[in-house]
């Protein structure tokens, strides 16, 4: 037992930090980083209220954040790569063949 | 440590919950396989392998029934209005199967990967429609649009294609975040993710009040509002839609949004009702912006496809008017709506699927010019589905729109319906816009030449034109059956 | 549940969710204006030349790296998470006994039709 104030104050500021990043950042791999960094966050809060109460629901809860935060990199690194491809660049202000 | 027992009979119930789910991931893992192993020329064996499973699966919900049968301690739940969802969602998976037969063709995507993720997608539509725990929503939201943001961009040549699967992938994927970052905060309040429990828990008026619950809904909501599109959280629709292989982007309409309806409803009729006056005037805010800012962008449209695009956005204002509503009465509009309206958008999309020639410049509104008189069949449902979509008698799209409008009007929402009714007739000018391009405007070159429809696509498109005349003329026992679905979740 | 509720919460219930959002919210805008404010002005070779462990670099470090790799590092990337749900099943495989095992086999066997389909679709080949 232990208190998750903190914790939870720390996956706030991480969270704050993530959707900033997704927000200001042009380049999509920063993006991209940005968004794990927020489910990250999640995970700290899951794991630090799970211990709190003794329940292993938090942290099952984050095994399965951490399968589909794997599972969204490895398909937006593939999209990323076939943009590459054709356009050489990632620069989200460039992509404009649809308007925004 | 004592070994773990493991209760045979409650692992059969819960085996059986998931029973047509389990088919579906079985038919994707086989159609997979069986890509592996079968030569160039042989690969619509694929579509009909997939065919079958949809098949099987449809059969074991009528099967299962209406009865309530929970599993795996109580995650999952086949309840009336999971086998209803589970209907809706596999009847689009059929139609989309039907319309890729000739699509594939036409644009390469002939491949297992594809068939195989539209099923997995499905299935993962599926455990979100039945899930009572928040933690098997998620999964299933992901499940369903990580296949998706791959199938957007299955063009890999074309850069519009990319683009949209960039854009919805982006802002999927911060918006899972919000929708998981809620779901943290009400487990920080609660200690529970279980929505029955939940619901149990909101009695505790401490918890009602507690700042921290309300940004956890508040962060959920958010959440969902990005998959059901709904406006202000609706940037992405358009450009993925648009950018698309239509095929994805008729089932995309259908049923990427009935499942997240689906997940929303339970939440908020079964979890979330204790919040009714802050929440609800929060929905009603976003009923009026969706519908409005929806209608008056399709206005402007020149592209078929982003048209439609908007008018689902709008649409998805019209079915979130019942849940404000939020009795049953309301709940039984939402539902039947997304049943007809999944008829009716995949089959506006077939049709028009048809008449352009090819991706990316087909779809301009002028194409349609000269196409009426010139190809009766094809103008003629394109004419019935649009009509639908406006809401027009004597088509579901009509019976479905009364209904909605008149919960409203029921539960005192007078001028939620106003606005509903008077969206609806604006919407009228730009369906009917692309009625009269069809038969009254002279085509400035040539009539575009559809493309030949397969036996299985015209199967496809007439399924959908019968349903939703059937469904406009004799609704009574689809809204019977909508109505027990919602008390079924209630109960 | 009652003491849970008031225990996650400081004294007053609302000071820490505005304690929340303020430091959340200062700290993520207060990085991008700080950046903009204290960030570099002054350009010269030595400061945008790549750090070696001081030694100097033979050849410029942005190389473009084969984008087989790519497709390597996202396999890896599937593949070795899933290790993660094999570790407590591990730890209880003695008290799951066979419904763990069988459980576990079809874990197994999904994650191997994934492996079979990029072997044979030849992401696996360097060529």
């Amino acid at each position: 037992m232990m208190d998750p104030s903190a914790y939870l104050l720390l996956s706030g500021i991480l969270f704050g930090i993530g959707v900033a990043g997704v927000v200001v950042r042009k380049n999509v791999l920063i993006i991209l980083m940005s968004v794990e960094i927020m489910l990250n966050a999640v995970n700290v809060a899951f794991i630090a209220v799970g211990s709190h109460l003794g329940d292993v629901t938090g942290s099952v809860f984050a095994f399965m954040v951490m399968t589909v935060a794997a599972a969204e990199a490895a398909v937006g690194l593939a999209i990323l790569i076939a943009i590459f491809r054709l356009k050489e660049t990632i620069d989200i202000t460039e992509l404009s063949v649809l308007k925004w | 440590m004592a070994p773990i027992s493991i209760d045979a009979a409650a692992l059969l119930t819960s085996v059986q919950s998931i029973v047509p789910e389990i088919i579906v991931v079985a038919t994707a893992i086989f159609v997979l396989l069986l890509d592996l192993a079968i030569s160039e020329e042989k690969k619509h064996l694929l579509c009909g392998m997939g065919l079958l499973g949809i098949g099987v699966a449809l059969f074991s919900v009528y099967a299962l029934g209406q009865g309530r049968i929970e599993g795996f301690s109580g995650m999952i739940v086949h309840d009336g209005m999971g086998a209803f969802f589970d209907v809706v969602i596999l009847s689009a998976c059929a139609l989309t199967f039907l319309m890729a037969t000739g699509y594939s063709e036409w644009e390469g995507t002939h491949k297992g990967e594809f068939y195989s993720l539209i099923l997995l997608s499905t299935s993962g539509m599926m455990f979100m429609a039945k899930g009572t725990d928040l933690m098997t929503v998620f999964l299933g939201l992901e499940t369903l649009s990580i296949p998706i943001y791959v199938l957007v961009g299955f063009h890999r040549n074309r850069m519009s294609s990319l683009e949209g699967a960039l854009k919805y992938f982006l802002l999927g994927a911060f918006a899972s975040g919000f929708l998981l970052y809620g779901i943290a905060l009400i487990y920080a309040v609660t200690g529970t993710t279980k929505i029955p429990v939940l619901a149990t828990m909101l009695y505790d008026p401490r918890i009602l009040a507690s700042p921290l619950f309300l940004a956890g809904t508040g962060l959920l909501l958010v959440g969902f509002a990005f998959k059901v599109s709904l406006v202000p959280f609706h940037m992405w629709t358009p450009d993925a839609y648009e950018g698309a292989p239509t095929v994805v982007t008729a089932f995309m309409s259908a049923a990427v949004k009935a499942a997240a309806f689906a997940a929303l409803i339970r939440v908020l009729l079964v979890a979330l009702p204790g919040m009714q006056p802050v929440l609800w005037k929060v929905l009603w805010g976003l009923a009026v912006l969706t519908m409005t800012v929806g209608n008056l962008s399709a206005l402007v449209q020149n592209n078929v496809k982003r048209l439609l695009a908007y008018s689902s956005i709008a649409h998805a204002g019209y079915i979130l008017v019942g849940l404000v509503s939020g009795d049953v009465l309301g709940g039984q509009a939402s539902l039947f709506y997304l049943l007809v309206y999944a008829f009716m958008n995949m089959g506006a999309f077939g049709v028009v699927m048809l008449i352009a020639q090819k991706e990316d410049e087909g779809y301009d509104i002028a194409n349609l010019a000269g196409i009426g008189f010139k190809y009766p069949a094809l103008g003629a449902l394109l004419t019935l589905f649009l009509i639908s979509l406006g809401g027009i008698p004597p088509t579901a799209g009509f019976v479905g729109k009364f209904y909605l409008f008149s919960a409203a009007v029921k539960n005192g929402y007078i001028w939620l319906a106003v606005i509903g009714v008077l969206n609806s007739a604006a919407s009228i000018y730009y369906y009917l816009r692309m009625v009269v391009y069809m038969y009254m405007v002279t085509p400035d070159v040539e009539v575009a030449v559809p493309r030949p429809p397969r036996i299985l696509f015209s199967m496809a498109l007439c399924a959908s034109a019968v349903v939703v005349v059937v469904l406009g003329i004799i609704p009574r026992s689809v809204l019977e059956i909508a109505e027990r679905s919602v008390l079924s979740l209630l109960m | 549940m009652a003491n849970l509720v008031s225990s996650i919460q400081f004294a007053d219930p609302y000071f820490s969710v505005l304690l929340l959002l303020i430091i959340a919210v200062g700290m993520s805008v207060g990085f991008v204006f700080l950046s903009q404010a204290l960030g570099p002005r002054k350009y010269d070779r030595i400061k945008y030349s790549v750090y070696e462990c001081g030694v100097d670099p033979f050849t410029s470090a942005s190389v473009r790296v084969s984008v087989k790799f790519y497709l390597v590092a996202l396999l890896f990337l599937l593949f070795d998470l899933e290790t993660a749900f094999l570790y407590p099943w591990a730890v209880l495989f003695r008290d799951l006994g066979l419904f763990g095992f069988i459980e576990m086999t079809i874990f197994v066997g999904i994650l191997l039709v994934g492996l079979v389909y990029a072997w044979k679709k030849g992401a696996l080949d360097w060529q």
